[in-house]
């Protein structure tokens, strides 16, 4: 214990300049910066996208080594998207980031690591595949779910993560807007209602889009999860043969975006390569690669040779119905938003 | 002891150390302190510092910040209570019976300290989840805890429980069982004895166990987050509010809820040192 009087000062006064003299002491061992390395890329991503992204660094990689006759090593790192754009924000060295929305690249460009208008550099809204959002229900479909006005009958339980947490979980809010104002001519209160009912029939809202497909498949919650359709066909294939897809008539265009950070690429000189790494996205050879994982190609060839392998459904997107994502934020997900205001009339 | 020491000799001098090196010891622990606690914590009120008066207003009158915040304390609070009660049990356990697998039992105390919290979380939903172990017998008979507030009590009563049995074990061992003996043969039934003699000489250790299980409860997110089932204004934590601000890049919202949360948490537990300071200098003087 420090008692404050007498001399106690003075030792108190050695106590705190021995402090600093450490401090000092530790800083200067403290190595400079490392030099930057061009042999690198890092591409910060959202979750469901880990195995996409193996199998297209690993062809990328192959294919620069013979173009450019250098090594290569992409780095990946995934997490909840808006996690991960904060925490390229924060720091960490993205050379290129491939999210979930617009809206946390945005977030990025508001924050002068890239440019504001990134989304038109790269063809297609920058997006170099698409899902959508579609239902994953319980083998034989016991519920009769067929479109979206089955998930507001009474009796039907749906999960759905916490949009204000997950971003999967803002596409499933918007696809069930976007589709009551189809229904009833742009009519918000009508909308307001239906996604409100809707929400009354979700018992649980996870943190994230994972934690819902686990509550769903393994907890044996819910008749039916609004989910990603790449992971959708994921959960088919990881949880065997206890669940059907149900395509809705009509779904939202997800488009998950891609960009490079300038000013990352500036500093580490990478510029180069992190570009060619986003183009090759869009050529045939990895739009198959996309297709393999049951994202939606954009190459109009590749889509046509694997289109049999998708349910057709008329989609709209969130630019038409919402003026864009952080529109569509603002109004529905910010505080006071929309989806508060629905949990608050309770 | 040194305050017997300072008792004896009337008004207390410094004592002699036998051990030299108060400067450099005081100066790592100031710096250690300094860069571990102090200046992330300053950091923290500083960014809050940058919100307005009408921000503030406007953030604890959401009544989904409040209520996630009645839930994270009346909740941690609730939680440390059952931990007080059965972590003293199994304090007493461990501690006055041999048994086989005593051991064993000893070491699975800690597993809750070692165990990633996501891992927890899974496995407890996993259990209490309508179609799991524990949930599908509770579910016949109404009770629901997975995805409920419930749920996330027993994520909290799992999470504290070595808290109190680890701070309650040492101070056990010491007690002498004569102690009891004693009285038992003064005419002290089980219970007075219980009460009189044996609580009073484990209150401080109890009460500071109850302390630190309750101050973990209130800041875990990860084992809570899965078996919440995250309902606005029912089984939303405190802390998944500050991910939600987070995931709006209101950095300032968020911190401001941390900064709430912390001075609520300090101001408890002060009272709960005070507590044990006073009742401390009651038996003193009784």
């Amino acid at each position: 214990m420090i008692r404050f009087i007498d001399d106690e000062w003075l030792r108190l006064g050695g106590a705190v300049l021995f402090a600093a003299a450490f401090a000092a002491g530790v800083a200067t061992l403290i190595p400079g910066a490392q030099a930057a390395e061009s042999k690198t890329l890092l591409n910060v991503s959202y979750d469901p996208t880990r195995e996409l992204y193996q199998q297209v660094n690993a062809a990328f990689t192959k294919q620069w080594k013979a173009k450019a006759g250098d090594e290569l090593k992409i780095n990946q790192s995934h997490g909840g998207s808006g996690k991960q754009a904060r925490s390229v924000i924060d720091g960490l060295e993205a050379d290129v980031v491939t999210l979930a929305l617009a809206y946390d690249i945005d977030a990025i460009a508001a924050r002068g690591l890239l440019d504001k208008e990134w989304q038109k550099k790269l063809s297609y809204n920058s997006a170099p595949y698409t899902s959508t959002i579609v239902f994953l229900v319980r083998k034989g479909n016991p519920k009769q779910i067929k479109d979206w006005d089955d998930l507001v009958k009474p009796g039907v339980s749906v999960i759905t993560p916490n949009p204000k947490t997950s971003g999967g979980a803002r596409w499933n809010h918007l696809a069930a807007w976007g589709y009551a104002l189809n229904k009833w001519n742009g009519d918000e209160g009508k909308a307001l209602d239906f996604v409100s009912q809707l929400y009354k029939n979700v018992p649980v809202l996870d943190s994230g889009a994972r934690g819902a497909t686990i509550t769903f498949a393994q907890r044996g919650l819910g008749d039916v999860l609004l989910a990603w359709e790449n992971e959708a066909y994921l959960a088919l294939d990881e949880f065997g043969g206890g669940f059907e897809i149900v395509t809705p008539s009509i779904s939202i265009l997800a488009e998950p975006p891609v960009a490079v950070v300038d000013k990352v690429v500036d500093r580490r000189g990478t510029r180069a390569v992190a570009e060619a790494y986003l183009q090759y996205l869009y050529t045939p050879e990895a739009q198959q690669i996309i297709a393999k994982n049951h994202y939606r190609p954009r190459d109009p060839e590749v889509w046509k040779a694997v289109q049999k392998g998708f349910s057709p459904v008329k989609l709209f997107t969130i630019d038409d119905v919402f003026g864009g994502w952080t529109k569509a934020q603002n109004t529905h997900f910010a505080d006071g938003g929309v989806f508060d205001k629905i949990f608050a009339k309770k | 002891m040194a305050a017997n020491a300072a008792i004896i000799g009337g008004r207390p001098r410094a004592p002699r150390r036998v051990i030299p090196g108060f400067g450099p010891t005081l100066g790592f622990t100031l710096l250690y302190l300094s860069a571990i606690v102090l200046i992330p914590l300053a950091a923290l009120f500083l960014k809050a510092a940058g919100m307005g008066w009408d921000q503030w207003v406007a953030t604890f009158t959401d009544w989904r910040v409040l209520a996630s915040l009645r839930l994270s304390f009346g909740g941690s609070a609730i939680a440390a209570l059952v931990n007080a009660v059965f972590g003293l049990l199994v304090a007493w356990v461990l501690v006055r019976y041999d048994f086989p697998g005593r051991k064993l039992v000893d070491a699975m105390v800690d597993l809750p300290f070692a165990l990633p919290t996501a891992v927890a979380g899974i496995a407890l939903t996993a259990l209490y989840a309508p179609n799991g172990w524990i949930g599908s017998l509770l579910e016949p008979l109404g009770i629901k805890v997975a995805f409920t507030p419930l749920g996330v009590i027993v994520a909290m009563v799992f999470i504290g429980l070595p808290f109190v049995v680890r701070t309650v074990e040492p101070v056990l061992a010491d007690l002498d069982a004569e102690l009891e003996e004693a009285a038992a043969s003064l005419g002290a039934d089980r219970v007075q004895t219980f009460v009189r003699v044996i609580l009073p000489a484990l209150g401080p250790a109890l009460l500071t166990g109850f302390a630190l299980a309750f101050a973990r409860a209130v800041g875990e997110y990860g084992s809570i987050i899965f078996i919440a089932g995250n309902m606005p204004g029912i089984s939303e934590i405190a802390p998944l509010m500050i991910v939600t601000k987070l995931e709006q890049f209101d950095y300032v919202g968020a911190t401001a809820i941390a900064v709430v949360m912390l001075v609520v948490s300090f101001v408890l537990l002060l009272a709960i040192n005070a507590l044990q300071k006073w009742r401390h200098a009651r038996l003193r003087g009784g």
